[in-house]
């Protein structure tokens, strides 16, 4: 067989986005495709799931033979995911009871000619493209003889491939996961078909951790790591591909604010827009304070925003909150803000992860908060946590989500700053919040540890609440000790006396001066008078001094006139200096 | 013993020509003129000649045999090489005895 009919393989979507995703397009078609697991692991209803879906969404009627449980009682039990079956079964889904009788006697061999040519009739009654077959090994089990097994399962395996339907056959499997299956015919069906699957249902810590894998899919790649999944209200929901999307983030230097004036300035302008923020802290540490002005600021701006808390009700972090005057209620009210609580502690992180997701999807959130994050590590989920919150940043990142989480540290020293899931490493602001005490008192400071692609401030703040809302004031470090609280303010007062005498000295300093200056400028007059006087009296001398001169010639010309002589000329030479 | 002995009314639901149905066929011929001679009628359906009726009368496995009557109406599958089986599902008694 050549590549490019590898390449080209026809895939056909199960609907169910989460295994659409890892097998990269759906199971084969017209192909059989082999779903294994324990009881109770969730083979009918993802099998039956995938029916449905291909009916609704691609317009694919298919039959549904079911050896195991009654046709009307598996109906009945989907009809809580919302499927609608009663309108399908109309024209385009068949339920095939064929539950074998308890009062069945034997003697000797059977086969499935019969059933398949029954099917046949009612697939070409119907157009049906698809075909689940329930419980397979039930039938399979009555046999009693390997070799029938095999004969019967490669008849059906023909039947299939001769029809072009798409197939699933579940059947059940015990001991390890992930083995193959130690009977020789289930093994058989494994290499025979195009597509397997397994599904696993395992208690961790009392907590019911559903996985699904595929195991093989010829000529096709897909996801290799095991998926969580959950059975909840619309069905089987696959967590999908564990791989991280890679997808381009729209990269954007567009800042919103903390909600805490001065810690924008501390982060120079506030958080990244889409950008993922962690809190991390002892508890009682106003972590969940500054969650909340977040979420304040975040609907101030009218951004659609979910707040998700594991600690507390809705109604608990509004009265709380409101405490350090956030008022997040006239938001919740407008549907501007979505408070859940995801307080339900026995669930997988998976499902958390899951559950987040769709709120946030819902309520269509341009901001989130989670509170704390460090919850989905409970309960036996801490092996996976690492992983989910990896994915939820990843998610959050691509759908340009703001994220702002919080994390309880397990050390209360600060000096062990790293956070129990590691999410520090993905976050990209990293702001810690710890206790100092000190001379009888507890304080709470502030720190920004780390913030990607933005200058930030390198100084711890006190972190202080009150009934006006969060303040953010400068610590006092006084030899080399950092002062908070009372004692910061002691020093505070200290300091404002001695600035007081300071001050008060420079004053007199400064009244001095003006004495002297006014003083000088006093002097500088009564000389500059003093000088106008003296050129005045020079003038005078010297205009008196001319006037006798001309009154010394006038009077010689008039005696000269007097004697006769020729007057003018003279005076003229007389009065020229 | 005066009681006349009731009549076998037997449906064979076979699937064309497979071996387990000719099989089938041949015990079935043979444990009713060995054990019911005379007593018995027997139907034949071909389930891939007339599908429906597999469907409606809810046999989908093959062979199948109904024994319609006498009461209770019983279903054996298989291709009836267990003789023994089949005579206690009928209540019938082996020959011999």
């Amino acid at each position: 067989m050549s590549f490019g009919v590898y390449g080209s393989i026809k895939k056909c979507q199960t609907g169910i986005v989460g295994l659409d995703e890892m097998t990269r397009g759906g199971i084969p078609q017209g192909r059989a495709t082999m779903i294994q697991g324990s009881a109770g692991s969730g083979k009918t209803v993802l099998a039956l799931q995938s029916l449905v879906n291909g009916a609704r969404l691609h317009n694919e009627p298919g039959i549904f033979v079911a050896f195991e449980e009654n046709p009307q009682r598996i109906a009945a039990n989907a009809a809580t995911f919302g499927w609608d079956l009663a309108a399908l079964q109309k024209k385009k889904l068949f339920f095939l009871d064929a539950q074998p009788t308890p009062d069945l006697v034997q003697s000797g061999s059977f086969d499935l000619g019969g059933m398949l040519a029954a099917i046949e009739g009612k697939v070409k009654e119907l157009g049906a493209r698809r075909i689940v077959f329930d419980a397979l090994d039930v039938v399979l089990g009555l046999l009693d003889d390997p070799a029938a097994e095999r004969r019967e399962i490669y008849r059906l395996h023909e039947w299939l491939l001769e029809r072009g339907l798409t197939a699933i056959i579940t059947t059940k499997m015990g001991g390890e996961v992930g083995t193959l299956p130690t009977k020789a015919p289930a093994s058989m069906l494994q290499f025979m078909v195009d597509c397997a699957m397994t599904l696993n249902h395992e208690m961790v810590e009392g907590v019911c951790q559903r996985s699904l894998r595929v195991i093989k899919y010829r000529g096709s790649s897909f996801a290799e790591n095991q998926s969580p999944f959950l059975i909840g209200e619309i069905g089987v929901e696959v967590a999908g591909s564990r791989e991280l999307t890679g997808r381009t983030v729209n990269v954007t230097s567009e800042r919103v604010s903390s909600g805490v004036p001065r810690l924008d300035t501390m982060l120079g302008g506030g958080y990244f827009r889409g950008a993922s923020v962690l809190v991390t802290g002892s508890p009682g540490t106003a972590k969940s304070t500054l969650c909340g002005a977040f979420a304040e600021a975040a609907c101030i701006r009218k951004e659609r925003t979910l707040f998700v808390s594991f600690d507390s009700d809705p109604a608990e972090i509004v009265r709380n909150l409101a405490s350090v005057n956030i008022r997040l209620d006239r938001f919740e009210k407008r549907g501007l803000l979505r408070l859940v609580s995801a307080r339900t502690g026995l669930i997988s992180a998976e499902m958390h992860f899951m559950r987040i997701r769709a709120l946030a999807r819902e309520q269509k959130a341009r901001c989130l908060v989670i509170d704390p994050v460090s919850s989905l590590s409970k309960h036996g989920n801490s092996p996976i946590t690492h992983s989910v919150v990896e994915r939820l940043t990843d998610w959050v990142k691509s759908e340009g989500i703001t994220m702002v989480c919080s994390s309880l540290l397990d050390s209360v020293t600060p000096e062990v700053e790293s956070t129990p899931l590691q999410i520090s490493t993905i976050a990209d602001t990293w702001i810690h919040l710890s206790y100092l005490v000190h001379a009888g008192e507890r304080n709470r400071a502030l720190t920004i540890i780390k913030s990607r692609g933005t200058e930030h401030s390198n100084q711890v703040r006190e972190l202080m609440l009150s009934n006006a809302g969060i303040t953010l004031t400068d610590v006092y470090t006084a030899g080399g000790e950092v002062l908070m609280g009372t004692m910061r303010w002691e020093m505070e007062q200290a300091e404002l006396a001695k600035q007081l005498v300071v001050q008060t000295e420079s004053r007199r300093q400064l009244a001095d001066l003006k004495l002297a200056e006014v003083d000088l400028t006093g002097r500088l007059k009564a000389l500059e008078c003093e000088l106008e006087a003296k050129r005045a009296e020079r003038d005078v001398l010297k205009h008196s001094d001319v006037l006798h001169q001309s009154g010394l010639v006038a009077r010689q010309l008039e005696l000269r006139g007097l004697r006769g002589a020729d007057a003018r000329k003279s005076v003229r030479t007389l009065v020229k200096p | 013993m005066s009681q006349t002995p009731a009549i076998y009314r037997f449906r064979l639901y076979v699937a064309g020509e497979g071996p387990n149905s000719l099989q089938a066929r041949a015990n079935l011929h043979a444990l009713c003129s060995e054990h019911l001679p005379d007593r018995h009628q027997i139907e034949i359906v071909d389930v891939v000649r007339e599908p429906r009726r597999a469907l409606e009368d809810n046999v989908l496995l093959t062979p199948t045999l109904v024994k319609l009557s006498p009461e209770p109406v019983r279903k054996v599958i298989g291709n009836l090489s267990q003789t023994p089986a089949i005579l206690q599902a009928f209540d019938l008694r082996p020959a011999s005895q």
